[in-house]
């Protein structure tokens, strides 16, 4: 395996909680193994903010709530050669996109904000106003899969995935071996 | 086996496995006597077959039919695992999660879930062409004991044939057509109806999903210690055969 | 969009804000009908009559009457279109919303009808008098822009006449008395033939020729039921109504299955869009209908029959119960037919109520025992097991009339006539960009283009053969003949010319096919939802290319696992242009660039949030500037 050149990966949260991130995490001592594998490029693991080359992989977690994650997503699709999207929210849109179901109003995100800042039960904000900073990112229409705003080559299911499932599918895909899952490894918890 | 002369017995084959059926039996009972599993989300031992979901289908003598309803027939060979049927399958069991709200991670279902778990047996982890459709279905939490998320429901209409057949009861029955039809309750909601949580249609084998939920029970099994992280669906009836 | 999925949750039952109704006169209403469970249809029809709204107290009131759960009852009143949950108008207007209804004006029909009367399309006025709705094909194709005025039917409006009628109503005329100030003293045929136009253009040897009364009867009561069977056998019928099974070998099936009973049901549930055949037949044919269901009854050994006419047809009732009263009179109904011992035969009316999936064999019969209009499981089939688990022969309106000729006539001068294969006659119903819309009753072979030859529709670009289930076809294929084994067809045929957009066309299809699917099944109740979607993004012009595959993909596994008929043909509209007109689809779509879809559209993703936030994006929005 060490014998191959080293592949470079990136990685990104968009609308997710990070947990996916956590997961990779999960891999525990095999990242040493799989570091022999691949170098950071972009990534919160490395704090690297822009791509400093083109990459083999990108790894997504969450979906595409507001106009930066749309940003960022079409970035990694035009500097990654495979695109992976890694748990449930960058697969189906996931937690975030619970807001497009439950919102059937004529101004849904205008409900959904009043809703999470001013009227809902547990709400205590004493500006009674939605925060507007102009350096927040304009909020999506409805929270989108990744798969619907770019071509996404692989998914990861799970919420988290599980270590096993990130570290076997990424050394397969790195080895050219992946098959597709082992229905046991599949989890969409 | 094969031409055999008994009276009631008779032998066809599913994937070139011969089993053995008897009068009046479907393709489906055949099969799970001989411990041949058909993949199937509307069928439920000790329920009426209904035929509804689709995702038994089968081809017996080179047409598409649903293994749960279809009589099996003397000499027929019936295909059941190829991959041209179970990616109608994973089309069948794809559309359902995305006719529903199916939100895994905060499914109190999720592991003990059927839906899920075909979708794990068959696969369902490539990117989807299918929209959502999002539906918005009031939960009704009316009754002291049970509570009904219909954005999880199939439609399989399980709790229909439990309630009246075993229960003799008829709390559960459809309501409206196409894209609307569903399951709906007999009465203002589940509170003015005369379920109990004692009911079969109530208990935990009857809904696949977590649309019926029993109040104060829930994650008493932890996520990952539950039904379908210990075996694929249908490895108890594949395991009569080994 | 519309997913298909708002509104009520299903849990929560409709309120109905109408007085309540005493429960006797619910109970009279079942009484009426036996507190017959299998009768639900008629009960909550007359119901819907009397008080425009089935509530659900009415459904506690009809569900004790007649042994049933309230969600039994309300699984039926909430099944079909025409019954309502919530109050409708003392006159409700409705709308056919066909294509070929679009093509004739028809938006601006309703804009007339919406603007007299003050209220939306969708909507009850608040004095609960009018309430105006759309409802696909009323198989008024020949003569659209058309609407059901109640039982009423108005044809061939014009922004003017649509406009005077509305203001008729308006003063408090009757819908009765839009058709005639002296409707009262007319017949039903002529009450049908001031409201329907025939429109029969070509009348051929069989069926709209001369048809001398009854021979075919007077002959059938002289032969051996097995004698009958055979010579609609060599006659080489076949099913008129679509699927063309040969009709000799289904009633020898029902005749040969030994039963206590046996029903010969009639489909007259015509609801193929641009299908109108059996509206003429049922008008101007009805005694050699019910002679040829009389002719069925004997070979099959049936004594009790039933007539299942559509809901939109509700105007040809009358005239129906009357032909029936008629032929009781005469004895050619009832008991002792002709003074035969034991051939003994009555028919019922069963109206429908709005529904195209009941024109499927077993939906019908579900309709007629009351239920919900659902396929039935197959097997058993219906010759076996049908109505009530007897045997059952159904056939559509046109086979029971070629049944009474054949045997009249012989089945030679029938098998004569046609192709192999296909032989005798067959009623087209034409309709949509010719000059001459209607009835052409011809015998089998003729060509597409023979046929638009005599319709004066030389300038087709494509033709709809067979109606949405069928096959759209293109110039190339005129050439094509009208028969089982090439083109067949259950009478529609609707003529397009150049000028329209074959995806709006398919759209339309394809949202007909979501409204009627009876949602039993997975694959019809949500694939059709997921590809009436697809084309919705194909007219966006938010389709890629390999969008294409997933039409064709998407189709085969709804075709494949489908349960009943309608989702096996339902994404033909799709297929066939797919196949024929190939361009249409490709010049809208959009490839990926850079494996990015071109196909989410971030403008209208963020403009919501641009509008709240009353900012522009710094990302998106080329012109910003802090």
């Amino acid at each position: 395996m060490s014998e191959l050149p080293k592949a470079r990966i990136a990685t990104a949260s968009l609308a997710g909680c990070f947990g996916c991130h956590m997961a990779i995490l999960d891999i525990d001592e095999r990242l040493i193994e799989l570091m022999k594998l691949v170098d950071v490029d972009r990534s919160p693991l490395t704090d690297k903010k822009r791509f400093t080359e083109r990459c083999d992989i990108g790894i997504i977690e969450g979906g595409c709530c507001n106009e930066e994650n749309v940003h960022v997503l079409q970035d990694f699709r035009r500097n990654c050669d495979v695109l992976i999207a890694l748990g449930q929210c960058a697969i189906m849109g996931g937690l975030p996109a619970m807001r497009n179901a439950i919102m059937h109003s004529d101004a849904p995100l205008r409900e959904c904000l009043d809703e999470a800042y001013i009227t809902g039960r547990y709400i205590r904000n004493t500006t009674h106003n939605v925060p507007n900073d102009p350096a927040l990112p304009l909020l999506l229409d409805e929270v989108y899969p990744c798969s619907q705003v770019v071509e996404i080559d692989y998914q990861i299911p799970g919420c988290a995935p599980s270590g096993d499932i990130i570290f076997d599918t990424l050394t397969k895909l790195l080895t050219g071996k992946f098959r597709g899952f082992e229905p046991e490894m599949i989890k969409f918890d | 086996m094969s031409g055999t002369k008994k009276e009631t017995g008779f032998a066809f084959t599913i994937d070139g496995v011969e089993v053995t059926a008897y009068a009046g039996q479907t393709i489906m009972e055949a099969a799970d006597e001989a411990g041949v599993y058909i993949p199937r989300l509307c069928d439920h031992q000790g329920l009426r077959h209904q035929g509804s979901c689709r995702v038994c289908t089968v081809k017996a003598g080179g047409r598409s039919v649903a293994a749960c309803t279809q009589p099996a027939a003397p000499g027929q060979s019936v295909e059941n695992e190829t991959p041209h049927l179970n990616k109608m399958r994973r089309d069948l069991v794809e559309m359902l999660f995305h006719e529903g709200n199916h939100l895994c991670p905060i499914c109190e279902a999720s592991g003990n879930c059927e839906l899920q778990a075909m979708a794990y047996r068959l696969d369902m982890t490539e990117t989807t062409r299918f929209p959502y459709l999002e539906p918005c279905r009031a939960l009704d939490a009316s009754h002291p004991d049970i509570a009904l998320d219909t954005n999880r429901c199939i439609s399989c209409g399980r709790c229909i044939r439990a309630s009246q057949d075993v229960d003799g009861k008829g709390v559960f029955g459809y309501v409206g057509r196409g894209i609307h039809r569903r399951v709906a309750v007999n009465g203002e909601d589940l509170a003015d109806t005369d379920a109990e949580v004692t009911d079969h249609a109530i208990s935990s084998e009857v809904c696949p999903v977590g649309c019926i939920i029993r109040k104060r029970v829930g994650f008493v099994t932890p996520i990952g210690e539950r039904e379908f992280d210990k075996g694929l669906i249908g490895h108890e009836i594949e395991e009569k055969r080994k | 969009m519309d997913n298909g999925q708002n509104g009520s949750n299903g849990v929560a039952s409709p309120v109905c804000n109408v007085a309540p109704i005493p429960e006797a006169e619910i109970a009279a209403i079942c009484a009426a009908h036996g507190n017959d469970q299998h009768r639900m249809l008629d009960i909550l029809r007359e119901v819907q009559d009397r008080y425009r709204c089935i509530a659900p107290s009415t459904m506690d009131m009809i569900a004790a009457e007649t042994g049933l759960t309230r969600i039994e009852v309300e699984g039926v009143a909430s099944f079909y279109s025409f019954l309502s949950l919530t109050p409708k108008g003392r006159i409700t207007i409705r709308f056919c919303d066909d294509i070929v209804d679009r093509y004739c004006g028809l938006k601006d029909v309703v804009e007339a009808f919406e603007d007299v009367l003050g209220i939306k399309t969708g909507e009850t006025s608040p004095d609960g008098e009018f309430s105006l709705e759309y409802t696909p094909c009323i198989g008024m194709c020949d003569q659209a822009p058309a609407v059901m005025i109640n039982d009423v039917i108005v044809t061939g409006l014009t922004v003017e006449t649509a406009q005077s009628t509305a203001e008729a109503l308006k003063q408090g005329t009757s819908p009765e008395q839009l058709v005639s100030d002296r409707f009262k003293d007319l017949t039903p045929h002529e009450r049908a033939l001031r409201m329907v136009e025939n429109n029969i253009r070509h009348a051929g040897e069989v069926l709209l020729g001369p048809v001398p009364e009854d021979a075919g009867l007077n002959k059938a009561a002289a032969m051996t039921p097995t004698q009958i069977i055979t010579a609609v056998e060599e006659s080489g019928l076949r099913g008129c109504g679509g699927a063309g099974f040969t009709t000799g070998r289904k009633w020898r099936f029902a005749a040969s299955e030994r039963a206590e009973k046996h029903y010969v049901i009639c489909n007259a549930d015509e609801g193929e869009p641009g299908t109108f055949k059996d509206r003429v037949l049922l008008t101007e044919r009805p005694h050699l209908l019910i002679e040829g269901m009389t002719i069925a009854a004997r070979a099959v050994g049936a004594r009790h029959g039933i007539l299942y006419l559509r809901g939109e047809y509700v105007y040809l009732r009358e005239l129906l119960e009357q032909v029936l009263e008629e032929r009781r009179r005469r004895n050619l109904l009832g008991k002792a037919i002709l003074g035969i011992k034991n051939f003994d035969f009555d028919i019922r009316l069963q109206l429908g109520a709005g529904a195209y999936i009941c024109g499927e064999e077993g939906a019908l019969i579900s309709s007629c025992e009351g239920l919900p209009g659902e396929p039935k499981t197959r097997p058993p089939f219906p010759v076996n097991r049908g109505y009530l688990g007897y045997p059952t022969v159904v056939n559509n309106v046109e086979t029971f009339c070629h049944a009474a000729r054949i045997l009249d006539k012989g089945a030679k001068w029938f098998h004569d006539m046609g192709t192999e294969g296909s032989h005798g006659t067959k009623l087209f119903s034409v309709c949509g960009d010719c000059l001459n819309p209607g009835i052409y009753e011809l015998p089998y072979g003729h060509s597409v283009w023979e046929l638009l030859e005599m319709v004066g529709g030389g300038d087709a670009a494509a033709v709809q053969v067979g109606g949405p289930s069928g096959t759209m076809i293109a110039r190339d294929s005129f050439h094509r003949k009208l028969t089982f084994d090439d083109l067949a067809t259950g009478g529609a045929i609707i003529v397009f010319n150049g000028e329209r957009n074959i995806l709006e066309i398919v759209e339309y299809y394809m949202s007909f096919f979501v409204h009627e699917s009876c949602g039993y099944c997975t694959p019809c109740r949500v694939g059709n939802v997921f590809l009436q979607k697809a084309i919705h993004k194909f007219r966006k012009g938010l389709a890629n290319p390999e969008d294409v595959d997933y039409l064709k993909d998407l189709s085969a596994t709804i075709i494949e696992t489908s349960r009943c008929g309608l989702g096996m043909t339902s994404p033909n509209p799709i297929l066939t242009t797919l196949q024929n007109f190939p361009l249409v689809y490709s010049v809208v779509t959009k490839p990926n660039k850079d494996r990015i879809r071109d196909t989410f559209d971030i403008q209208s993703a963020i403009d919501g949030a641009r509008k709240i936030a009353k900012r522009r994006s710094y990302i998106f929005d080329k012109d910003f500037t802090q």
